[in-house]
């Protein structure tokens, strides 16, 4: 108990140590996604094989029926299911990372192993999201970083000022944006800004590339649109859970202690209010950023956005099996994966949160 | 400590306080009432005392404490603290004023920011009001954790790991950071055990001894209120119905409500537990959104009579030092006392 074996910290900023128990925590989790995950990789694979359909489906009718067969056991798609799961399983965990690697290292570790190829196109599956994802992180992660800045100060303020003017303004605009559909509300700015006042052009041009000011100005005009019909319908979300959270917290008796320190407004909003409230926010936050990754299916096809997206659509329409299984799996992948940031990120913020 | 009441001016002096909350109801959430939740409350408190304030549950004794500090806007009247009108100060004037009063809080978990170390706790007010550099302040820190009992080592823990006796502990070292000359304790002991209770009690008692601390000490407790307070506030439905010296209230009670909640206290002497007497008041206490018109109590007094129905009675002196609001001592021509209690003979060991 005595004062030498623990001396007394030299500053009043520093915060309590990490909890220790966090890394075990992390490890376990990860170690129970791994059933978690495989069980989620059959449900997937054979919900997509049952769907009716068959790859052959847009091939030409002049082609005649034995070719077909050919061709499809040429894509493997007539083995039995089992046989294509672990082959499928095999090339997702085991092949794949190995030509990631040898890419980003120069080494050999496939050493020309199969990959995953779509069906549609030929092409490696993972080549295919890697020339669709910087279009969708480009526009949705926009949407969505800009519905974040939006939506906070808007949930701070409303819950600050509850039933003002201000709030009941934000609280009928965040109904609308959550519930009107993006289709309808893609269409509805296509048809304003595009057709009648045409400010903005109505298809995204997938292949501008930003090398000066005058393409950069081109990049930001096909932008503002996707990006404000994303960010509306995310930022009602975000700035309802925001408010919510904050006016729970304002009527905490420990800002009551905060104000009879004498602390200013700002400082009993922003640091004691704000800094409790997040912590839900927070949550919310982070489980949002797979669909980033998603794509957001319906917008990228209003705005004829090239990204994963429309990639998801493209391979349900022409039953690309391999591509469909292997998209909606990074989903499930990412999905766990931001599940687990969200619980570690409620750990750092509240301290009451203990892992055991 | 009665010599020091000889001191003429007043620390505290609140006139004719009022605070009502307003009630908004139907579709379009119009003003259609108050909540009088203190309805014209006038007291003072001396420099170096502790003045009790006890009611039962709603009476409106912690919108006291709260509308004292300001906490709430109060509707009408004055709280004059060390010579400035809390009650119409600006929002900036008022927050350079906090040092001078703090509060220590009913719930100690509650009102503890869960994200905060118990250094930042106590540290912030220093930073915001004081000009010392951050090793003083650490220093400042050590000191009044030492001053309320909690080893110094804690001071990186947050109030989710202490206990709820510390908890309040730290709610007192942080009430006392600045140096207060006024400190309102709004149920500080009631959410504790007992045995805690007496540690936190000796504890402020101590510290107004050192710090000549002056207290309005807001509490249901009656035998711990008799312990620390000077003079007691009895309060009923946002009025206070009598303010006596602490002994001389409990000894004879004057006011018909006092005398009932004062009958409610055990003795610790069983030959007079015995003969205590209960007094069991009937009904409910009326809505403070629609009071009584005459005297708040005219619906459960056992001693009721016509004019209390009609017209409320002001906080009168009825004897040196004592004052009353009753009209059994507005007019010398009261009607009968104490013929028409119900009471109930205390038995030991029988609980009702």
């Amino acid at each position: 108990m005595g004062n030498t074996a623990h001396p007394p910290p030299k500053s009043l900023t520093i915060r309590a140590e990490a909890p220790p128990r966090m890394l075990t925590f992390v490890i376990r989790r990860l170690l129970f996604a791994i059933p978690t995950l495989l069980l989620i990789s059959l449900v997937i694979f054979l919900i997509v094989d049952l769907a009716p359909g068959s790859p052959m489906s847009q091939i030409p009718l002049t082609i005649p029926p034995d070719v077909r067969v050919k061709m499809l056991d040429a894509m493997g798609a007539n083995d039995p299911l089992f046989v294509r799961y672990f082959l499928w399983l095999k090339q997702f965990f085991i092949i794949e990372p190995a030509y990631m690697i040898d890419s980003w290292f120069g080494t050999d570790l496939a050493q020309g192993a199969p990959r995953i190829l779509s069906w549609k196109s030929r092409s490696p599956v993972f080549d295919v999201i890697g020339q669709r994802l910087p279009q969708t992180m480009t526009v949705i992660g926009t949407a969505y970083l800009l519905a974040i800045v939006i939506a906070v100060p808007i949930g701070v303020y409303s819950a600050y000022r509850q039933y003002s003017w201000f709030d009941q303004v934000g609280t009928f605009v965040a109904l609308v944006g959550y519930s009107v559909p993006t289709f309808f509300t893609g269409l509805l700015v296509i048809v304003i800004f595009s057709i009648n006042l045409q400010w903005f052009p109505s298809v995204y041009d997938t292949t501008l590339d930003v090398t000066d000011w005058a393409s950069f100005w081109k990049q930001v005009r096909q932008m503002v649109m996707p990006v404000a019909v994303l960010a509306l319908f995310n930022a009602a979300e975000i700035s309802r859970f925001t408010r919510a959270s904050m006016l729970e917290n304002l009527g905490q008796d420990y800002v009551r202690t905060a104000r009879a320190k004498g602390m200013s407004e700002r400082v009993v909003v922003l640091k004691h209010v704000l800094r409790n409230s997040l912590i839900p926010v927070v949550t919310v936050i982070a489980l949002g950023i797979p669909t980033i990754f998603g794509g957001a299916i319906i917008t990228e096809t209003v705005f004829s956005i090239n990204g994963i997206g429309a990639y998801v659509i493209d391979s349900i329409k022409s039953s690309d099996l391999p591509a469909l299984q292997t998209l909606t799996f990074i989903f499930a992948v990412l999905i766990v994966v931001f599940n687990l940031i969200a619980d570690v990120l409620y750990g750092i913020l509240d301290p009451r949160i203990r892992y055991d | 400590m009665l010599d020091a009441r000889a001191t003429p001016t007043p620390l505290v002096q609140v006139r004719d306080l009022k605070m009502h909350f307003p009630i908004y109801s139907g579709i379009f959430r119009r003003h259609t009432g108050d909540v009088k939740a203190v309805d014209g409350v006038s007291f003072d408190i001396m420099p170096g005392e502790t003045l009790g304030l006890v009611g039962e549950s709603g009476c409106g004794k912690s919108t006291v404490g709260r509308t004292l500090l300001r906490l709430y806007d109060p509707t009408a009247g004055s709280v004059t603290i060390d010579g400035t009108d809390i009650a119409t100060l600006s929002p900036e004037a008022l927050r350079l004023k906090r040092p001078t009063m703090q509060m220590v809080f009913q719930d100690p978990q509650a009102s503890l920011n869960p994200r905060m170390t118990l250094a930042e706790i106590i540290g912030e007010p220093l930073r915001e009001h004081t000009t010392g550099d951050a090793a003083t302040q650490l220093e400042r820190v050590y000191e009044l954790m030492n001053a309320v009992g909690l080893n110094r080592r804690f001071a990186r823990r947050f109030p989710h790991e202490f206990s709820g006796g510390q908890r309040q502990r730290i709610g007192i070292a942080r009430a006392l950071a600045l140096n207060p000359k006024f400190i309102v304790c709004d149920e500080p002991i009631a959410a504790l055990d007992v045995s805690i209770q007496a540690q936190v009690v000796n504890l402020l008692e101590d510290l107004q001894d050192n710090l000549g601390l002056t207290y309005l000490f807001i509490s249901h407790d009656l035998s711990m209120v008799r312990h620390i307070a000077d003079r007691v506030a009895v309060m009923y439905l946002g009025l206070i119905v009598e303010l006596s010296p602490r002994d001389a209230l409990y000894a004879n009670p004057l006011h018909p409500y006092a005398k009932a909640l004062l009958s409610a206290v055990p003795e610790a002497d069983p030959a007079r537990e015995a003969t205590r007497r209960r007094i069991i008041l009937k009904g409910d206490v009326p809505s403070p959104a629609n009071p009584p018109k005459g005297c708040t109590f005219c619906t459960r007094c056992p001693q009721v009579f016509d004019r209390c129905r009609t017209e409320r009675p002001a906080l009168i002196e009825a004897e040196p030092g004592r004052k009353v609001a009753c009209h059994l001592f507005t007019t010398p021509t009261a009607g009968s006392t104490g013929s028409v209690e119900v009471t109930e003979p205390n038995q030991q060991g029988v609980s009702k």
